[in-house]
Formats: C-alpha cells, sequence, structure tokens
C-alpha cells in the first residue's frame, strides 16, 4: 500500500472536512469568505502536484506509480488531469464567492461540497479499476445532485435536482450492472488483468454486453448521444457556478475514464464494434447543434452546446490514436477557459434577473465593454475562430480523424458531419454576438460594476484562451506525453 | 524580420492602437487606419519595383519563425512571382477600402478595428508560405467580414444575407481545410510540414498516390470553388456583396475571394496534378456556368450592386479556364485577371458605393442622367465598365486574353463560348448599366447630388484606375515576375499521368521455357 501517492486527494478530503468543521464558529457575515480560504488550499495542492516528493518516481522517468493493489494509478495522464481540476475548481470556487449572495443559507456547506465533487474528479483521473471507476463517479454526481437543487427558493434549480438525480442514478444503474457483467465473465474488476484476457472474453455476449453499458454510463457523464436529454434542463437549472462545474469538470471526468477505460481495459470492444463511437460522436454533435439554434436561454444554450461538444471531443477518442487523445485534452483544455469565462460573465449579468434570456445581453457592450469582450472570445472559441483556443482544438480533433480515414472511410463521414456542425454553430453562437453589440432594444444602458474576482476570472479566462489560441506549443506537448501512457 | 512581416503587422498594429483610443477621437481613429494601410502600399510598390526573378532563390523576402514544431506548422513568409502581383494589389485595395470608408458614421471605432483586422488576415492569407497561417489567416479575414455585413451592411435582405454567406463561407473553409489536412498526412511521420517548400520539396519527389488524389482533389477544388464563388456554389455572392458595406464588398470581393484560386494554383494543381488532370474538363464546364450563365444573371439586374457582384462571379470563371488550360499562358493570364480583377472589384464597389451613398438607392429603374451630376465618379464608373467588358489598354484585357489564347489549344469550344460570353453578354450589361445609371435625362430628386471634389476623395478612385492603367499597358510588367513561378508550378502539375500499372510489380514472375 502506498497511500502517499494519493496526498492531493488527502488533502482536498481534508480541506473539505474542515471547511465543514469551520463552520461552526464563523460569524455568518463572514462566511462567504470561506471559499477564498478553500481556493487558497486548492492553489497550494496545484503548487505541490508539481514539487511533491511522492511523485518524485514520476518526474525521474518513471511511468507509473500504483497504490491500493493497482486500484489507484499515478501517471502523467492522471496528473494532468487532477490539474485541470484543480484549477476548474479554484476559478468555479471564486465564481461561488459572488454568488454566495444568491444562496441562502449553508454557503460553507456549498464550497465543500465542491471540493467533495473535486475529490471525485481526482479519483477519477487515477482509476485502475472498476470498483475505483464507479466510487468515483458516485461521489462526483451524488454532490452534483445536492449542488444542482442548492437554490432551495427556485422551482427551476429543484426541478433540475430532481432531473439529475433520476437520470444520474439510472445511468449509475446501468453502469453498475455493466461491471457486474464485466466481473462475472472475468472475475476481476482491475483493468490490467481484463485487459490480459481480453482475447478471450471478446467472444463472450455477456462480456461485451457488460461493456456496452459501462460505456452508457460514461456517456451519461460526458452528455453525449443517447443519454443527452438532462443536459439543457440542468444546465438550465442549476446555479450558475454549478453548471460551470459540471460543463468542465465533470464532462472532462468522464472523459478521462472514457481514456481509461477504453485503452487501459477494454480495447477489444471497439474494435469489435469499430463504430459505436463514432455513431455517438456524429449524432451528439448533430443533435446538439440542430437543438441549440432556437434557444433563446443562455444556459439552456450552452447546455446544448455542450452536448454538441461532447461530439466533438469523442471525435478524438473515436479516432483511438495518439493524436486523437492529445486532441481531446488539448481541446479541454481550451473548453475549460472558454466555459468558465462564458459562466462567469452570464452569472454576473444575471445579478437580480429573473431568467437567463438572451435578451439580457442587449447594450451590453455599453454597459460593460470587459464582458462583452470575454462573452464574444468565449463564443469565438465555441465556434473555433482563429487565434482562439477552439480553432487549435478543432484541428487537431480533425485531424486525428482525418488521419484514421485513409483506413475506414466512416471517419470521412464524421468530419463532413462536424464541418455541417461548425457551420450551424455559427448561426446561434453568432446570435450571441450579434445580441451583445447589435441589438437594438436595449432598456437598461447603465453600466455594470465588476467586482475584482469577477474581473480575474475573467482575465484568467482571456488569457488562457488567447494563450492556447497562439501558443499551443507547450500544452500539445504536455498533453503528448501525458496521453504516452495509454499507447504503450 | 522581412519587408513582409511588417506589411501584415502593421494593420494588426493598428488594430489594436484603434482598440486603445477612446471611440470619441473618430478622426485620430480614422488617420491610424489610413496610415497603417498607407504604408504597406509604399512597401509593396517598393518590393514589387525591387523584385527581380533571378532563378536560384524560390521566394524572396522570406523569412521564418518556428511555431508548432511537432506539427511542422511555422510563420513563414516570402513572395514569388505568383503571390507578389496580389500583395501588391491587396495593399492597394485596402488602402483604397479605408480611404472609401468615410461613409460609415456609427460605431466608426468598432468599424475601424474590424477593418484593420479583416485587411491584416488578408494580408497574412497572400504573405504566408505555410499552409495552415494561410488557412489561419483566411478564416481571421472571414469573421470580420460577417460581423461587418450584418451591423453596417445596407438593405432589406441584409440579415439573410449575412446567414447565407457565413454559413457558405464556413462551411467551404472548413471542407477545404479536410483537404489539406488529407494533403498533409500524404507525408510521413517525421517530416510532416505544413511548409510550402517543405510539401512542395517533398511532393516533387514523392507523388501522392492516385487513389487520395482522386479523394483530396475535390475536396479543395469545391471547398475553395465556394469560397471563389464557383458555380453552382456562387449564390452568396451577389446578394452578400450587395448588403455589404462599401469596404467590405471591396475588400472580399477584390482580394479575400481570390485566396480560393490562390490555394488551387498553390496546392491543388502542383499536388494532386493527376486527379488535377481528369477534372479540367468538368473545371472547363463550370466556368462557363460562371461565365454566361452568371452573365445572363447580370443582364436581368434591376440593381446596380447586384449587377457588379454578378459580374464579379462571372470573371471568375477566367480564372478557373485559366487553370483548367494547364498552360503556362492560361495560368499566367489567370493570374493577371486575379490581380485586375481585384483592381476592378474594388473599384466598381467603391463608385457603387458613393453613387449609393448620394442617392440612397440602386435601383437603375430611378437613376439616370447622373453624369451630368458626377462627372468624375460618372467617367471612373465608364472606364470600370468599360474594363469590365474586356477593353484593351485595362489590364483585364491583357489577363482574359491570355487565358483564352492559351485555353484555345485545349478547349476551342469552351473558350469560343467563354469569348462570346466575356465580349456580347459582358458589354451587353456592362453598357446597358452605363446607360441605366449615367446616360438619359436626370430626373428632378438628383438636384442635391454632388461629386467627389475635394483631391481626397478622388485618391482612391485614381489610385485603382491608375494601377489597371499600368499593368493594362505594361502587362510584361506582371507576366515577366509570373512566368517563372508559374512555370514552377506547371512543371509539377503537368507531369504525365502516373501510369497505373506503376503499383503492379515491376518484375512479373512470367517464366520463359
Amino acid at each position: 500500500m502506498n497511500a502517499s501517492l494519493m496526498i492531493l486527494e488527502i488533502i482536498v478530503g481534508i480541506a473539505a472536512l474542515g471547511l465543514l468543521l469551520v463552520d461552526l464558529w464563523m460569524p455568518v457575515s463572514q462566511k462567504k469568505f470561506l471559499g477564498y480560504a478553500a481556493a487558497a488550499v486548492l492553489g497550494i495542492v496545484l503548487i505541490y502536484s508539481f514539487y511533491a516528493p511522492q511523485f518524485s518516481g514520476l518526474f525521474n522517468g518513471q511511468t507509473q506509480l500504483f497504490a491500493f493493489g493497482n486500484m489507484y494509478v499515478l501517471d502523467p495522464l492522471a496528473l494532468y488531469f487532477k490539474r485541470f481540476f484543480l484549477v476548474a475548481a479554484i476559478i468555479v470556487l471564486f465564481m461561488a464567492v459572488e454568488f454566495a449572495d444568491r444562496i441562502d443559507t449553508g454557503i460553507s456547506e456549498f464550497y465543500a461540497l465542491i471540493l467533495f465533487a473535486l475529490l471525485g474528479m481526482m479519483y477519477a483521473a487515477s482509476a485502475n479499476d472498476f470498483v475505483m471507476v464507479f466510487v468515483s463517479l458516485e461521489l462526483i454526481t451524488v454532490t452534483f445532485y445536492v449542488l444542482t437543487s442548492y437554490q432551495r427558493a427556485k422551482q427551476a434549480s429543484l426541478e433540475a435536482g430532481i432531473k439529475y438525480l433520476i437520470l444520474g442514478a439510472l445511468s449509475s444503474a446501468v453502469l453498475v450492472f455493466g461491471i457486474a457483467l464485466v466481473f462475472g465473465v472475468s472475475g476481476t474488476t482491475s483493468f490490467p488483468r481484463i485487459l490480459a484476457q481480453n482475447q478471450t472474453l471478446i467472444g463472450s455476449p455477456i462480456f461485451l454486453l457488460g461493456s456496452l453499458m459501462v460505456l452508457c454510463g460514461i456517456a451519461f457523464k460526458i452528455a453525449a448521444f443517447p443519454f443527452q436529454s438532462w443536459a439543457p434542463d440542468v444546465y438550465q437549472g442549476s446555479p450558475g457556478p454549478v453548471t460551470a462545474f459540471l460543463a468542465v469538470g465533470s464532462k472532462a471526468a468522464g472523459f478521462v475514464l472514457l481514456l481509461r477505460i477504453l485503452f487501459g481495459s477494454l480495447p477489444d470492444v471497439v474494435t469489435h464494434w469499430p463504430h459505436v463511437l463514432i455513431i455517438i460522436s456524429g449524432i451528439s454533435i448533430l443533435y446538439g447543434n440542430l437543438c441549440a439554434i432556437p434557444q433563446r436561454n443562455l444556459k439552456r444554450l450552452l447546455g446544448y452546446s455542450s452536448i454538441s461538444n461532447a461530439g466533438y471531443i469523442l471525435l478524438g477518442v473515436a479516432a483511438l490514436s495518439r493524436e486523437g487523445d492529445v486532441a481531446v485534452l488539448y481541446y479541454l483544455l481550451g473548453y475549460l477557459f472558454t466555459v468558465l469565462g462564458a459562466f462567469a460573465v452570464i452569472n454576473r449579468i444575471t445579478r437580480g434577473q429573473e431568467n437567463e434570456d438572451i435578451s439580457l445581453l442587449a447594450g451590453l457592450y455599453q454597459r460593460s465593454p470587459l464582458l462583452a469582450l470575454c462573452l464574444t472570445l468565449s463564443m469565438a472559441s465555441l465556434v473555433g475562430v482563429p487565434s482562439v483556443a477552439g480553432f487549435m482544438g478543432k484541428f487537431l480533433l480533425v485531424m486525428a480523424a482525418i488521419q484514421k480515414g485513409a483506413g475506414d472511410p466512416a471517419y470521412y463521414i464524421l468530419v463532413f458531419i462536424t464541418i455541417a456542425g461548425v457551420g450551424i454553430s455559427a448561426y446561434y453562437y453568432f446570435g450571441v454576438v450579434r445580441a451583445i453589440y447589435f441589438s437594438k432594444n436595449a432598456t437598461d444602458l447603465s453600466p455594470i460594476p465588476i467586482s475584482l474576482p469577477t474581473r480575474m476570472i475573467i482575465y484568467v479566462c482571456m488569457a488562457g484562451m488567447i494563450y492556447l489560441g497562439l501558443f499551443p506549443q507547450a500544452f500539445i506537448s504536455l498533453a503528448s506525453n501525458a496521453v504516452k501512457v495509454l499507447h504503450g | 524580420m522581412s519587408l513582409l512581416t511588417y506589411i501584415l503587422g502593421l494593420p494588426f498594429l493598428g488594430a489594436l492602437l484603434v482598440l486603445m483610443i477612446p471611440g470619441n477621437f473618430k478622426f485620430i481613429i480614422r488617420s491610424v487606419a489610413q496610415l497603417v494601410t498607407a504604408i504597406p502600399v509604399l512597401l509593396a510598390v517598393w518590393m514589387f519595383y525591387n523584385f527581380n526573378s533571378a532563378p536560384g532563390v524560390e521566394f524572396k523576402y522570406d523569412q521564418m519563425v518556428s511555431w508548432i514544431p511537432s506539427l511542422g506548422i511555422s510563420y513563414h513568409v516570402g513572395v514569388d512571382g505568383i503571390n507578389l502581383g496580389l500583395v501588391l494589389m491587396a495593399t492597394v485595395v485596402a488602402f483604397a477600402a479605408v480611404c472609401v470608408s468615410n461613409e460609415i458614421k456609427v460605431r466608426e471605432k468598432e468599424y475601424y478595428f474590424l477593418l484593420l483586422i479583416m485587411i491584416g488576415g488578408i494580408f497574412g492569407a497572400f504573405c504566408c508560405l505555410d499552409v495552415f497561417f494561410l488557412y489561419f489567416f483566411h478564416e481571421l479575414a472571414l469573421i470580420p467580414t460577417f460581423i461587418m455585413i450584418g451591423v453596417w451592411g445596407r438593405g432589406m435582405n441584409r440579415n439573410y444575407a449575412t446567414f447565407q454567406i457565413t454559413i457558405y463561407l464556413t462551411i467551404g473553409a472548413l471542407i477545404a481545410l479536410f483537404g489539406l489536412i488529407a494533403v498533409y498526412l500524404q507525408i510521413p511521420v517525421g517530416s510532416r510540414t505544413f511548409d510550402l517548400m517543405g510539401m512542395t520539396n517533398y511532393f516533387r519527389a514523392h507523388p501522392i498516390a492516385l487513389n487520395s488524389q482522386h479523394f483530396i482533389f475535390p475536396l479543395l477544388l469545391f471547398g475553395f470553388g465556394i469560397l471563389v464563388s464557383l458555380w453552382p456554389f456562387h449564390t452568396w455572392a451577389p446578394l452578400g456583396y450587395g448588403s455589404a458595406p462599401t469596404a467590405t464588398a471591396m475588400l472580399h470581393a477584390g482580394v479575400l475571394k481570390k485566396f480560393g484560386l490562390y490555394m488551387l494554383l498553390r496546392i491543388a494543381l502542383p499536388f494532386l496534378p493527376d486527379a488535377a488532370q481528369s477534372w479540367l474538363d468538368i473545371i472547363a464546364v463550370l466556368c462557363l456556368g460562371n461565365i454566361v450563365y452568371c452573365g445572363f444573371v447580370a443582364m436581368r439586374q434591376k440593381d446596380l450592386n447586384l449587377l457588379i457582384g454578378n459580374s464579379s462571379v462571372a470573371h471568375m470563371g477566367f480564372v478557373f479556364l485559366g487553370f483548367a488550360s494547364l498552360s503556362l499562358i492560361g495560368v499566367t493570364g489567370a493570374l493577371i485577371v486575379m490581380v485586375a480583377h481585384g483592381f476592378l472589384a474594388a473599384l466598381t464597389f467603391a463608385l457603387s458605393g458613393y453613387i449609393y451613398k448620394q442617392t440612397d438607392t440602386l435601383d437603375m429603374k430611378e437613376m439616370g442622367g447622373l453624369l451630368r451630376k458626377l462627372p468624375f465618379i460618372g467617367c471612373a464608373m465608364i472606364m470600370a465598365m468599360m474594363a469590365g467588358c474586356g477593353l484593351p489598354g485595362f489590364a483585364n484585357f491583357a489577363g482574359e486574353s491570355l487565358v483564352l489564347f492559351g485555353a484555345y489549344s485545349n478547349f476551342p469550344v469552351m473558350t469560343a463560348i467563354a469569348i462570346w460570353g466575356a465580349l456580347v453578354i459582358g458589354a451587353i450589361y456592362m453598357l446597358r448599366g452605363v446607360r441605366n445609371v449615367l446616360h438619359g435625362p436626370l430626373s428632378e430628386k438628383w438636384n442635391g447630388v454632388v461629386d467627389a471634389s475635394s483631391a481626397w476623395r478622388r485618391v482612391p478612385y485614381i489610385l485603382l484606375i491608375g494601377f489597371l492603367l499600368v499593368f493594362g499597358f505594361c502587362p510584361s510588367l506582371l507576366t515577366e515576375k509570373i512566368k517563372p513561378s508559374a512555370q514552377a508550378v506547371l512543371n509539377m502539375a503537368q507531369r504525365p499521368v502516373q501510369p497505373l500499372l506503376k503499383k503492379a510489380p515491376k518484375h512479373l514472375p512470367i517464366r520463359v521455357k
């Protein structure tokens, strides 16, 4: 047993529990500032992850370190995602502090739940065993049941919570059933051991059924077709910071698990059904983009956009190649800054408003050029305009798919679907931009004051989007190094 | 630093400056925009004058900075005979476009910011020698185009036109990107590069396999074809230009649209010669669609801008015909048409923009007799229309006649129809346009119309006509520079078609007893 490898998770877990304790002594008026303390701890953990002596093996060239009888793996891929989740959680915590006045009671529990969700994501990044997969996913999902319905006074928030609970429980059931079937046939839940038996197991229909059910459980997490239906409702109803964390963290956790399972445990399933990922990806892209066209609610629009983005990222996974996985990691990083930037703006402009209608953006350009610029950059990045992160990400994804196209023309069809999807998405993303700059019916033109933390989030997200768009080399090498473990 | 880096960096620098200047200093914003587009004109003229196509170095003024080494992407600029004229044309049109932008009276700061980004993207799209960056800059120039049409555009159909042009061009560009990546992936891992020189060298030594060529070529042809308004994918163009603000129409119709043709010549023809040769006949037929069909459509137009838009689509046909000829004369002619049409399209859209500002309509039925009120603009209009139907003395004549000479040996029938389309149909709609707008009785309601009186207002028109005349009277200024580079492209494109049997084992095990 080598528990010291989990030092990052341990600190985060202690911080979350500590937060709950400190809450007891904190005067009510000060409670909201606990979020900064939590963010500071995460910042320290993030920095520590680069220097931790426990990881020295990794820094010195070892590829994988194991703990708990190979259930827990630490490798560059896990570290990449752990840092990814930490960055996302820090930004989300800042957002949550800004959001604190819209939460009636229990703000420190709100922070603590964000940390617990983060803990689940960090464990997911290191999962090397189906039990681990299930536990970490449940940790994420259960905390999100609470988080999505945190604005108890709002009907939409409760509705989002219930919908997420029912569908989430269903998908967990499917996942655990799948795991049980795989275990029943192979006699183990450990990834490497299942991998070793793959050749013999592939003939068993029960094993295939189990694998498919596992993939379905994961598809729920990343909001891919045919398990996408929760995303728009939940995105719309949840409190802003929760939606942001759901969009970035929960989706990325789903993808890291998908990568681990596909390459670490069940590679032959994909060779058995070569087109399953391609079909899921293509339909997600079309569904997300087509449904987003008529949306007027910003958060709902981003909900549909998140479905289509799941489709784009699956394009990279479906390529089953190193280039594809690099593209997935890179795209997710760009997506983090893009989506968090967009939600920072949306959270600010919906303050004191009944809904998140797109008409709120009218005159935003006069009211606050900074918010307008940030949201514009986010939309540009989601479309894939050059010089912002999304362009480079899509470029890498499409390139990975075309590379595989020589062997299987289905990839070419998928690329054409992506082209159509991007074309459609240009329509509704530009609709948002148009509302910001060119809407004629702006009623309220009073300037929007922006607090320092929101300003910081926006600067960080804009810097991230532009840096990733203009200087991708450093992060491509980082991602390329991280996915090495998946491809021998 | 290469001269080209300054040319393409200045507009971006200007855009940054504009962003920092408060919006109510309108004069300063205008001056900055004017300055950062005027200097590139001088630099480009100097470069054009000093350019010698001596053999040896393929690209002059080149500069290379590694950007994403793991993918073989680098910032690489340089000019040879093919893009030299285009860069010069781009800088002149950009300068003229800023000159005529005084018609914009709302949100000037945003307008000039977007205009300068578009201009910077356009310069990049013709200066770069890295396929990734070519695409990157083209996309960067497209986005402001869409926004400018949507915001400062005119007419009832503005929103419709914006969405149509956005979706058409986005999809066209993505299909082309698909093709470009597919070309890139033909190079084996390790030596993969997006650099045009690297790719040329590799594909010169290792031709792409036939089946891949036949797969990739249509992607490039139709992807870029949509961008160039190749018939039947041209419907976005007349309406889009009709709704666009003057400067945007000038820049897009004049310069940015040529990007697709430029890429076809740079990539599709030399790298995919076998597929290209099998598509030549189809290209020749499609280009007749542009020349004849769009010519007929132009004849029926009642709106001056739609007439110009359709005629600009019709002119693209000659470039395609020149490519289809795959001969040195034809390709040289096609390149001259590209340069000449850039000046011409910019000129006609600038003039129609001026008339629109004065009359507030472009309906030709309402106009008439305007020459009396607009002696300068009217004369410029007549010259532009004459250049459009190929009057000798304008650069268009030089280009179009070379194309027709080049195409005659391979496509005699098509050439005959194209001549008919250019001279007869072109003359009908152009002269009819002149008659309806400028001649005839002057309606009373145009008494308030004023001519471009100050010298400064006349600069853009004089500049554009001047270049048309210079290259019309001395086409050798262009042809001498184009020839060696065009020959280099054709050497690859005209390679004898790979025999299918080459793939089979050379020594078949046949035993002779």
